[in-house]
């Protein structure tokens, strides 16, 4: 079995650290060797994503330090993987670390894309006997291609989703628009809070009328947003990484 | 002003920002019918961006192909650096005919250039002929779309504008109704005009004629009385051959509305039979994001507006709040060229989700130039201080590792023992409508610790080659 540096972005060590553990359960059961190096701290995201692309670079840098060595990288975020995997190109382009970089690239994975591509996970053990209603978090589905989107036309497919399907009892709903933004998008959510609200009342809205019980996705930061409006309108609706849902858990 | 603001101001009139976003999500649905009908469309995609980028990079010599084959078809052909010249041209050639009405039909430049108020300063009736243009022309407000200029309005509005306007009966709103009364209004205007003017879809070099289309047929009502046909163009609307219309034709309509093709698409080869034709090529900026590389793929728009009626912000902000004539995603990027001071905000109305670039017919890579264009700004200083300075802060703390940790403690303590109007004050744009995340007493690397931890695995870890000053912790476990 590989050995697996697990990647926690930032929010997750600090915020919802229970996704972390889920992610290392998960791994546990499948048998993976995995460790957290503990120096790593977040991808840059915040920074590169506002334009302070020299404030995001130190981070990269460290980023590569860290897991340059191991034979996967793990996250249980995709905006955060597509990070490294998009954005970090130009931080380390036409630089000696650059082939080094080119390698980390390509042995970073999200976690749900790293069962799927890499593992092959075929079976999960688990019941979860709920109407799930999949968010699918953009930076996942347009840049790492976890699933296919309603934009482009091609054969269509969702590893998300088909690990979900694993899990017995799951029951996921059918939404009206299947792949719209929440309304996260990092800083966007505090500097265009209006618009950001919006849109996640919306996103909301489309579970409710679609019966959802457990709000899941595979980006914590999108559910952060989410459950922020859904705690203040009080709504009845949990809300859970996937990684907490194919490692077992129950609402 | 900042598309912030504005868009708050929208979205606080829930109903109607509902109602506008509901509307183009239709307009977007029909398109994602119109295409998955097509299993060659990203090929059609690719096709196009291939063609375009190659006209792109060759422009020079394709716009001076183009204006020896338009002369050869006996068109006269200007050319203008900026709106003013543009404006003046077209001033001119009205006065040397004595022209004093002129009919319009939808064109995106005249907009860009303001011409419609300069002309009308100068003396001349000016009359926008595509119906959604003629509304906001009738309510004295620049559109807020590229291809559904009146999309923000309701029928209700348009009626009583029509009845104050046109006549119209009061408190009419059936839609079939107020186009008939717009219809005959816009029959007298094209009858008493003395000259056309359209913009351009699609110019071609090989043959020197180009393309309009437009779904109500009045850009040819416009130009088929008067002798005088004006038409106006960007240098970026050029293609090279006539067989690549194929390709942009099926690819616009369903971008566009989700229909296969428009119902209009009017090819033009020179001036009508004892009439002038004048095509004036304008640059106003497009040069300048040919020269700049990073922003080059802009060019290859063809103006469909599909990466607005998927925008999730366009959709709830309107288009106004860009106060730019090419709203949404694409104008994000092309506004700021012009004046990055005050289109800065822009670049930011956006939360990078993508849809945009995969919905783009001639697949430009809309919020990755966005992105950049975030870079551009922070590196002009056209960012606020506070943004420069909280990333900065952020960058130091995120970069040592033990500080993040003790700041990552202290603000959760703060979370949980703060009393609730500290946390929920002002300053915080989080909390407004939303709770925080609920703070947990330790981090997942405390509970790592505690879980999987303890067994320190030195020797045989790979090195991770980190330095981990200060982290009292900096063994790692393997499991
Ligand atoms: S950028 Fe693409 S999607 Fe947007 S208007 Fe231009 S061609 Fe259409």
């Amino acid at each position: 079995m590989p050995l697996v540096a697990l990647f926690i972005p930032c929010y997750i060590d600090q915020l919802y650290p229970q996704v972390g553990l889920a992610t290392c359960e998960l791994l546990k059961r499948l048998d993976v060797t995995f460790e957290f190096p503990v120096e790593q701290t977040c991808c840059g995201q915040p920074m590169a994503n506002t334009g302070c692309t020299e404030d995001a670079r130190p981070l990269a840098e460290k980023f590569l330090r860290i897991f340059k060595d191991f034979e996967y990288v793990v996250a249980p975020s995709g905006s955060c993987v597509a990070m490294v995997r998009q954005h970090y190109d130009e931080y380390f382009h036409g630089r000696p670390e650059y082939a080094d970089f080119q390698k980390l690239k390509a042995k970073t994975f999200e976690l749900c894309e790293f069962l799927t591509d890499v593992l092959h996970v075929e079976k999960l053990q688990g019941q979860f006997p709920y109407r799930v209603g999949l968010h699918q978090s953009c930076h996942g589905l347009r840049e790492l291609r976890l699933a296919s989107d309603t934009e482009l036309v091609g054969k269509s497919y969702n590893k998300v989703r088909s690990l979900l399907e694993m899990i017995e009892g799951v029951q996921i709903v059918q939404l009206q628009r299947p792949d719209e933004c929440c309304g996260f998008g990092g800083t966007f959510a505090v500097n265009e809070e209006a618009v950001s609200c919006m849109m996640g009342e919306d996103r909301i809205y489309d579970h409710e009328q679609a019966g959802t019980q457990v709000l899941t996705a595979n980006d914590m930061s999108c559910l952060m947003h989410l459950e922020g409006l859904i705690r203040r309108q009080k709504k009845p609706m949990r809300v859970m990484h996937i990684a907490e849902i194919l490692a077992g858990g129950d609402v | 002003m900042n598309h912030a603001t504005l868009a708050a101001e929208f979205v606080r009139n829930r109903p109607r920002a509902h109602w506008h976003d509901t509307a183009l999500w239709f307009v977007r649905a029909k398109r994602d019918k119109a295409v998955h009908s097509l299993p060659e469309w990203e090929t059609l995609r690719e096709t196009a961006s291939a063609i375009k980028l190659h006209t792109i990079s060759h422009l020079a010599e394709y716009l001076e192909q183009f204006e020896r084959q338009a002369t050869a078809l006996g068109a006269t052909v200007h050319w203008a650096c900026d709106a003013a010249e543009h404006n003046q041209i077209v001033l001119d050639i009205l006065r040397q005919h004595g022209v004093k009405k002129l009919v319009k039909s939808k064109s995106m430049l005249t907009e860009e250039c303001h011409l419609n108020p300069y002309l009308e300063r100068h003396g001349i009736e000016v009359t926008d002929t595509d119906l959604g243009e003629r509304i906001v022309q009738l309510d004295r407000k620049p559109p807020s779309h590229i291809v559904m200029p009146a999309i923000h309005m309701k029928k209700e509005e348009i009626g009583e504008l029509f009845h104050k306007h046109l006549q119209s009966a009061a408190g009419a709103t059936d839609p079939q109704y107020l186009a008939e009364v717009a219809r005959q209004h816009l029959r007298h205007k094209f009858m008493e005009a003395d000259a056309g003017l359209t913009g351009v879809n699609f110019a071609v070099a090989e043959t020197g004629g180009f393309v309009v289309c437009t779904n109500e047929g009045n850009a040819d009502l416009g130009v088929s009385l008067p002798k005088l046909h004006i038409a106006c163009m960007g240098i970026e609307k050029l293609i090279p051959r006539a067989k690549d219309l194929g390709v942009f034709l099926r690819l616009l309509a369903r971008s566009a509305t989700g229909q296969p093709i428009t119902a209009y698409s009017s090819h033009f080869h020179g001036p009508r039979l004892g009439g002038e034709l004048h095509i004036v090529i304008v640059d106003n900026g497009r040069s300048q994001l040919l020269a700049s590389g990073e922003f080059r793929g802009s060019l290859k728009c063809i103006r469909c507006g599909a990466c607005m009626n998927t925008c999730p912000v366009y959709r709830r902000s309107g288009g106004h709040s860009y106060e730019n004539t090419v709203p949404g995603p694409i104008g994000s990027i092309l506004a700021p060229a012009r004046d990055p001071q005050h289109y800065y905000s822009l670049p930011y109305a956006c939360s990078l989700c993508g849809s945009c670039t995969d919905v783009c017919p001639v697949k430009i890579d809309i919020h990755h130039q966005l992105l950049t264009w975030r870079r551009e700004l922070a590196v002009h200083g056209h960012l606020p201080w506070t943004k420069r300075f909280s990333m900065k802060l952020a960058s130091i703390v995120l970069r040592t590792t033990w500080l993040y940790g003790l700041m990552g403690n202290m603000g959760r303590w703060a979370l949980r023992n703060f009393p609730r109007w500290l946390v929920y004050n002002r300053l915080n744009a989080w909390g407004r409508q939303r709770e925080l995340p609920p703070a947990p007493r330790r981090s997942f690397r405390q509970l790592y610790q505690e879980h999987y931890g303890r067994t320190t695995t030195a020797g045989t870890s790979p090195q991770p080659g980190g330095n981990s000053v200060g982290d009292s912790q900096s063994s790692t476990s393997r499991h």
